[in-house]
């Protein structure tokens, strides 16, 4: 099989985790595109490890761990976004202005 | 092609296109529920790349633990189960261009680097003896670290959603 199957596919996925990321409002599909993204990393270091022969396994091995820190993530993330939600009960990305500029406000 | 590459390109493409789903669909809940079917077929990529820890571990984790929280947390943010406007926000047209421009420049750039490139399918490169040995030899040190981390992201999650005593906040919203 050629190297090139696996990464444009995981090219492609990582595409569409970026237009998630710039173009959704709700904080959690924010959240599930970039999963999108972190899985389209996953998906190139499992081939290069497949591709390379690594004696250490260093991409599968990797891919665990990024598997593992996607899930600390997404625990962290949630917990923010519930208490975004209490405090302001709405979790839309581009209304959580409190830090922005005063003076952009007239526009 | 052979059926190693037809079988890949099939996932492939069932993995992109629920993708597409999961970032344009209008109901929160079918999103979280076409990230499942992306994931899987993921897992059959891997599966086909002889990584069969790292494909169950997929379906175990990502399948099984994350999308549940995602689904969890939809529940208690009280979204709307039917289609709901309002999930896009404005900059729909710029975030085209961009993702459009990431996927051409990686596509060529990688096309070109890697069209000859070849890799050779022997199972058993990815099993669950292969690579325990590998993690508890050669990686136990960033694994026990992982551990910790783990441990900090659950009491943070905790503490965050516990709330209550917080210093500087108001809990009454704005």
């Amino acid at each position: 099989m050629s190297v090139a199957y696996p990464v444009v596919f995981s090219a492609l996925l990582f595409s569409v985790g970026v237009y998630g990321v710039l173009a959704r409002r709700n904080a959690i599909l924010v959240l599930m595109s970039v999963e999108l993204m972190l899985n389209a990393v996953n998906l190139n270091l499992v081939a290069f490890d497949v591709w390379l022969r690594d004696a250490l396994h260093g991409g599968q091995v990797l891919t665990l761990f990024t598997i593992v820190v996607a899930a600390a993530e997404v625990g962290l993330g949630l917990a923010i976004v519930l208490l975004l939600y209490r405090n302001r009960s709405n979790i839309d990305v581009d209304r959580q202005d409190t830090l922005r500029e005063p003076e952009q406000e007239a526009r | 092609m052979t059926t190693p590459e037809i079988v890949f390109t099939a996932l492939g493409v069932v993995a992109v296109g629920s993708g597409v789903l999961v970032v344009t669909t209008k109901q929160l809940v079918h999103a979280a529920l076409w990230l499942v079917v992306s994931f899987g077929a993921l897992a059959g990529m891997y599966l086909v790349l002889t990584a069969e820890f790292v494909a169950w571990v997929q379906v175990l984790i990502y399948v099984g633990a994350i999308v549940v929280l995602l689904l969890f947390g939809i529940m208690l943010t009280r979204a709307p189960i039917g289609p709901s406007e309002g999930l896009n926000s404005g900059n729909r047209t710029p975030a085209l261009a961009v993702a459009l421009g990431t996927a051409a420049v990686l596509v060529t750039l990688l096309v070109r680097g890697f069209k000859d490139a070849r890799i050779d399918l022997d199972p058993g490169g990815g099993s669950g003896d292969a690579l325990g040995e590998a993690i508890f030899r050669e990686w136990v040190l960033p694994f026990e670290v992982l551990s910790v981390l783990l441990l900090a992201a659950l009491v943070g999650a905790i503490v965050l959603s516990k709330g209550g005593n917080l210093p500087g906040r108001n809990g009454k919203g704005r």
